[in-house]
């Protein structure tokens, strides 16, 4: 079997997936040229089937917007699948990270600049708190860390929906939030005005991608994370602290998505939520991490990609066409990365022609040492 | 208060049916040592398809039309979850993200068709309430004092259904040729291979099993609660049958006693403010209970866990 680049089975399937999209809205007898100018206008704000329509920056900056948010929990899934765990928890880890920022920005008094960064790094924490917890058992208790982030999701939602209605000040208004954060902890927008929310926290996907890299490719404990998800028994023999690495990449992982809740409060909504029910970012963060190869160039990209997805969703309903299009487009994506074993099996057989010479060489070749 | 647990206790076991029936479905796919964390997915799929059948049987007054959408839910569950087979059984794939994949598959797929077939709505239509599963006495045996009110009254249909699935479940599973071999599948499938027993064969009908009892949670969870299908039908439930799979310890009868447990979890939290001890909890306290006590239980019997060893395993023939 031909080795192929994790890359070319990423653009399959996101090819793939948007082919699927496309014969959906066919099925269903709505126009896929909609579909298709509703995603162009969602990346330049200019709409094809009007080409009088006023071109904004609307549409592009809220693209970015949403891509901030998935790109800290793609970072946050690949950080733990490099170390050979799934951290399906992010939406606890975002609850969590997103209240203890808002907890930040309201009870607490600090000068602008400082004011937003402490409350990220409290949002960082609460999310490393809420990795921890599957880290420690998967790695000293030998428990799968799938179903522990996931009871952890759940207790996240009610904790978090406890937390905020016992502890923080209600907008009494609505009775289903609380009062705006302090002005000196919001992140503002960039473009000022622009009716668009993107925002500073921006600035925090940027310093995570490369964060992410630093530690993943340049430093030695980066290495024997990979090494422990590579072969743990391996890593090891080779001396190294493989229950320590464990805990410590679920808790790494928990802080991006606690600083991915953290931005979403503190630049998108500025008060704190009392959800009840989760926004999919954790779950969108595995697309991301799963399409990126878990590397930080890719995450990036993939973030991007996923961004678009979801910021597509207005225009599309827009242009007649269920938002929920993106979702399956998502789900033939994640589908068809699940199932790459085939995917480079086809990709072989298409190549399989153009090798077949290259192949019966080699076997030849084979064949003289023999 | 002997009041208040009589009229807690058969609603504790309307919450804790679709529970049964979900863990159950991941039961069978476990034991035959495929992860399905896609439960979630295809109880979605498979209230939406009970409520389309109830929809168009009323529409044309035809009768039977809850029984019918259970078998309906059955049979789309059982279809649906074989992309998940699929996938895991023949393709190699992780199968945790591809049960993601099939989640997030399930809730696109059945809103975008309910925009389709009900006008842009983002639910099916409504049916009315009769159409849905009543409450009912069952005779004499209600008549029996204390047992007969806790567990004979104010019962649903389905709630039975669920009861007489676990015995069939448990019988199938540890009394016949066919349940040791769907075992061993999930221990050590080489071994099976080795002697004689098809893995694959016993996957896929493993499988199918568990996306039909999926189907038919998300359809009773439906036709018991509701009187229409949207995105927030199951909300989540089919991640707590998979903690009551985990807490049941993949038995029939740890499910049955986990599901009536976490049933009555979230009846407690609906009832709190009027019972004494009770009523200065929150009740985020009550919804966040069973998944605290699921970790706590994997904690305590992590030394012993009795998952199947195989459970998540890519299947290869040739390993040793």
């Amino acid at each position: 079997m031909k080795k192929h680049s994790q890359l070319k089975i990423s653009l399959v399937a996101v090819g793939v997936g948007f082919l699927f999209a496309f014969l959906v809205v066919i099925v269903a007898g709505r126009n896929p040229l909609n579909l298709l100018a509703a995603i162009i206008k969602s990346i330049s704000g200019f709409n094809i089937l009007r080409p009088n329509e006023p071109v904004t920056l609307v549409n592009t900056l809220n693209w970015l917007k949403y891509a901030v948010p998935i790109t800290l929990t793609g970072l946050s899934v690949g950080f733990a699948y490099r170390t050979g765990l799934f951290n399906i928890g992010g939406e606890g880890q975002i609850l969590v990270g997103g209240t203890a920022a808002a907890a930040v920005g309201l009870l607490v008094d600090l000068p602008p600049i400082i004011h937003p960064i402490v409350c990220l790094v409290a949002g960082a924490l609460a999310g490393a708190v809420w990795g921890m917890v599957p880290g420690i058992l998967k790695a000293y208790r030998k428990i799968n860390e799938v179903v522990i982030c996931i009871m952890m999701n759940y207790i996240g939602l009610y904790a978090t929906s406890w937390f905020t209605r016992a502890c923080l000040p209600i907008d009494p208004a609505t009775n289903a939030r609380t009062i705006d954060l302090k002005e000196t902890a919001v992140l503002g927008k960039v473009f000022e005005n622009v009716p668009s929310l993107f925002n500073w926290g921006f600035l925090v996907a940027i310093i995570g991608i490369v964060v992410f890299w630093f530690i993943m490719e340049k430093t030695t404990f980066g290495y024997s994370l990979r090494a422990t998800g590579f072969n743990m028994e391996g890593a090891r023999f080779a001396g190294m602290k493989v229950e320590k690495n464990v805990a410590l990449s679920m808790m790494i992982s928990g802080a991006f998505c606690g600083l991915a809740g953290a931005v979403l409060i503190l630049g998108e909504f500025g008060y704190g939520r009392i959800q009840t029910s989760f926004d999919n970012f954790g779950f969108d963060g595995i697309s991301v991490a799963l399409v990126g190869g878990s590397n930080a160039i890719g995450i990036l990209l993939s973030g991007l990609l996923f961004g678009l997805l979801k910021s597509a969703s207005s225009n599309l309903q827009m242009m007649n066409i269920p938002k929920e299009v993106s979702e399956l487009a998502q789900a033939v994506i994640i589908y068809l990365i699940a199932i790459q074993y085939v995917v480079i099996l086809l990709l072989d057989k298409f190549h399989g022609k153009k090798d077949k010479k290259l192949i019966s060489e080699n076997t030849e070749k084979g064949d003289d040492q023999l | 208060m002997m009041e208040l647990i009589y009229q807690m206790f058969p609603l504790a076991l309307m919450m804790a049916t679709p529970l049964i029936l979900g863990a159950l479905g991941g039961l069978f796919s476990e034991r035959a040592g495929i992860v399905n964390i896609a439960i979630d997915g295809t109880m979605q799929v498979g209230a939406f398809l009970a409520m389309v059948c109830v929809l168009i049987f009323e529409a044309n007054g035809w009768p039977y039309a809850k029984w019918v959408a259970l078998l309906v839910a059955f049979i789309g569950g059982a279809i649906f979850i074989s992309i998940h087979a699929i996938a895991s059984i023949h393709f190699k794939a992780d199968q945790t993200v591809s049960g993601t994949a099939v989640n997030v598959l399930a809730g696109g797929l059945t809103i975008y068709l309910c925009q389709i077939m009900y006008n842009g709505a983002r639910s099916t239509d409504t049916i009315s309430a009769a159409q849905g599963f009543a409450k009912f006495n069952i005779p004499f045996l209600s008549d029996i004092p204390v047992i007969g009110r806790l567990l004979f009254t104010n019962v649903y249909a389905t709630t039975l259904l669920a009861f007489a699935l676990i015995v069939v479940s448990w019988f199938v599973i540890y009394k016949t040729p066919f349940g040791l071999r769907l075992r061993s599948c999930g221990e050590y499938p080489q071994a099976s291979a080795s002697m004689g027993i098809d893995v694959v064969k016993m996957r896929w009908i493993a499988e199918l099993i568990s996306g039909g009892l999926s189907g038919l949670a998300g359809a009773v969870l439906v036709l018991t609660t509701a009187t229409f299908y949207y995105s927030g039908t199951v909300h989540g439930l089919g991640f707590v049958a998979v903690a009551t799979l985990i807490f049941g310890q993949w038995s029939p009868w740890g499910v049955l006693g986990a599901g009536v447990f976490f049933g009555f979890a979230q009846v407690l939290g609906l009832y709190s403010s009027s019972i004494p001890l009770l009523e200065n909890l929150p009740s985020e306290f009550f919804s966040m209970f069973p998944y605290v006590i699921t970790i706590v239980a994997l904690v305590l019997f992590s030394g012993r866990s009795m998952a199947p060893k195989a459970s998540g395993e890519i299947y290869d023939a040739g390993k040793r």
